[in-house]
């Protein structure tokens, strides 16, 4: 199902595999419409994922007024007449605001009314801190979504085509969030296969990359690192490998919820030490979610519990000495999994 | 029809009161004319939302007292399995909800797949005058209007949001809200289903000839509870209310005619209480 060729896929940044993704989406879902905040053109959104998208679709691709709750509603309505609907959500911490509309009526359509009902909404929103904008502007919520009936979280990464991720969510009918950090959008994607020197990547099933070193060994620790998490666990696992000696893979789900378990304990056979890393704050975090379902599979054979690293119990300040302080970093992924080994 | 309705809203009272059915249930005693005259200029290809208190408007559309009634007691041929309920029915292009206002949105969505493309169809949501109070029928209605969507907006105004009377919490009018988004309204305090079609009919053919929102308000009364037993209206109230009830009027001004539909309807409503209280559960439909 790969939409992107290859070689095609290397030379792109994240943010134009992005507008390349729903460009391929709107031809393949007739009459798909594509809605947010700011995004046709010539602005292009604010993160300019959907650039040049409104002139080559000028009927499907609408800029609406700043009404987060509403437009999620006029998807799913979209959705519930038999057509797909894709809504960006210009900065991922407005989507509380669409709340009702996803938990109490996008996810409950599915099943509330006796039979499934197909939900082709798949709500897009920018995450994530790094850039300085402060606490309402920086957040990755996806742990309030986590475990609500009838909806799909995605993640898209560097390893992922977003383009595959779109189609996959509308085509599932199941209403999905798809968060896509700020940090991702400049970055290149990564190559399939070969990611650098030292590390390789493989798809697994489940939508799940699994990015370990070039031949075969069982390694020190598993990394469960969506996102941009991923790219931070990558120069984590750098730094472990040349300094501290310390071999790791690294899983990098693209589907949050349901957790793709088969991939994930899949890719974690054999292990003894696994971090979940994620960017929200602490407490409640979709990584412990995660870290049940590893510890109901493989508590016997684990050196120790599967450990959560995440962004600090904290806001998000707007200052970047200050900013850096809370979130996640490649420097407090490598204590982590030193710690871990250390305890093991 | 209309006193299909009233029977089933009765018998339904009278099923809670007996502690036949679970759960709660919002009648709509009073104001069945409402949904009558509206599904009247409606064809099943337009779509219909309604809300918690919308037994009428799913009677009125498919005179399906049997379905409706499952569905609330959790029976075999319920509508939805009994999974919905009182406040959640999906029936083609029916759908209720729970959650004040937030079908709006929804509708505005409906609206305007429908404007591109099934021209000439239009979707209809019936709110109250309590459900004004949500932003999301704000937001909606920018929308609608911006976008020249063909949203029906019908708006039953009852005097009374669960216990708090519209003045309490309705600041200005539904018109006046209506024509700050550049929306046409409507007022209509009349309960007379003929002059209501006659008032709304052209009115619904031009949203379908060139798409637009409308607001319709009735200024109507909940001659009920807004559930079961929680009215907390004073007895002087109440028999206001009662006095200005449609059933009250047509049964003094036709009393024959009035007696005779009546028994017709309660006769019918009866017997299938009857059946449907003998059928066994809903199988189960959880996926």
């Amino acid at each position: 199902m790969t939409l992107v060729r290859d070689t095609e896929r290397e030379q792109l940044r994240v943010r134009e595999n992005v507008c390349l993704g729903l460009e391929r989406v709107l031809g393949r879902f007739p009459g798909l419409m594509v809605i947010g905040e700011d995004i046709t053109d010539p602005y292009g959104g604010a993160f300019k994922t959907t650039k040049g998208l409104s002139s080559r679709y000028p009927d499907q691709v609408l800029a609406t007024p700043i009404s987060e709750s509403a437009i999620v509603g006029v998807g799913a309505g979209l959705a519930l007449a038999g057509r797909a609907a894709i809504v960006e959500i210009m900065f991922g911490d407005f989507i509380t605001l669409c709340f009702d509309q996803l938990v109490n009526f996008a996810a409950k359509s599915v099943t509330m009314y006796g039979r499934r009902v197909p939900m082709p909404l798949l709500v897009r929103c920018a995450t994530g801190g790094g850039r300085g904008y402060g606490a309402t502007h920086s957040q990755s919520l996806q742990k309030h979504f986590v475990g609500v009936p009838g909806l799909a979280l995605y993640e898209l990464s560097a390893f992922h085509d977003a383009g595959e991720l779109f189609t996959h969510a509308l085509a599932s009918g199941v209403p999905s969030i798809i968060f896509e950090n700020k940090l991702l959008y400049g970055r290149r994607m990564h190559r399939l296969g070969t990611v650098d020197r030292l590390f390789r990547s493989d798809t697994m099933i489940e939508g799940t990359t699994q990015v370990g070193l070039a031949g075969a060994h069982a390694p020190d620790v598993i990394f469960v690192a969506p996102g941009f998490t991923a790219e931070l666990a990558l120069q984590a696992a750098r730094t472990l490998l040349t300094l501290h000696e310390v071999t790791s893979r690294i899983l990098v789900p693209s589907r949050l919820y349901p957790v793709p378990v088969e991939s994930l304990l899949a890719g974690a056979a054999g292990a003894r030490h696994i971090l979940v890393v994620e960017e929200g704050t602490a407490g409640g975090t979709w990584g412990a979610e995660v870290a049940h379902r590893i510890h109901t599979a493989m508590w016997g054979s684990l050196a120790g519990p599967v450990r959560l690293v995440h962004g600090r119990d904290a806001i998000i300040p707007a200052a970047p000495h200050l900013e850096k302080e809370v979130l996640v970093s490649d420097e407090s992924i490598v204590s982590a999994a030193l710690e871990a080994l250390r305890h093991g | 029809m209309l006193l299909t309705i009233r029977a089933f809203e009765l018998a339904l009272l009278r099923l809670f009161e007996r502690g036949a059915v679970s759960g709660t249930t919002h009648t709509c005693l009073g104001q069945e004319y409402v949904p009558v005259a509206v599904s009247s200029l409606l064809t099943t290809a337009d779509f219909v939302f309604s809300n918690h208190r919308g037994h009428g408007h799913y009677l009125a559309r498919y005179d399906d007292p049997e379905g409706l009634l499952a569905e609330i007691m959790g029976r075999q041929g319920a509508v939805c399995g009994g999974v919905g309920g009182s406040q959640h029915i999906l029936r083609d292009r029916y759908l209720s909800t729970g959650v004040q206002g937030e079908s709006l949105p929804v509708a505005a969505g409906v609206a305007l797949h429908l404007r591109t493309a099934e021209p000439g169809r239009l979707a209809c949501t019936y709110i109250g005058d309590g459900t004004w109070g949500e932003g999301s029928v704000y937001e909606a209605l920018n929308i609608a209007s911006l976008w020249r969507l063909p949203l029906l907006l019908v708006v039953e105004n009852n005097g009374i949001a669960q216990s708090t009377p519209t003045p309490a919490h309705m600041a200005g009018t539904v018109a006046g809200r209506a024509a700050a988004f550049d929306v046409p309204s409507l007022t209509i305090i009349s309960d007379d289903v003929t002059l209501i079609r006659d008032l709304l009919g052209d009115r619904v053919r031009a949203m379908r000839a060139d798409p637009h929102p409308l607001v319709v308000e009735f200024v109507t009364r909940r001659v009920g509870p807004h559930s079961k037993g929680d009215d907390s209206r004073t007895r002087e109230q109440l028999a206001q209310v009662a006095d200005g009830d449609w059933a009250r009027r047509y049964a003094v001004r036709f009393p024959e005619q009035y007696a005779r539909a009546d028994a017709q309807a309660g006769a019918r409503i009866e017997a299938i209480v009857r059946d449907v209280s003998a059928r066994p559960p809903s199988g189960s439909v959880i996926s």
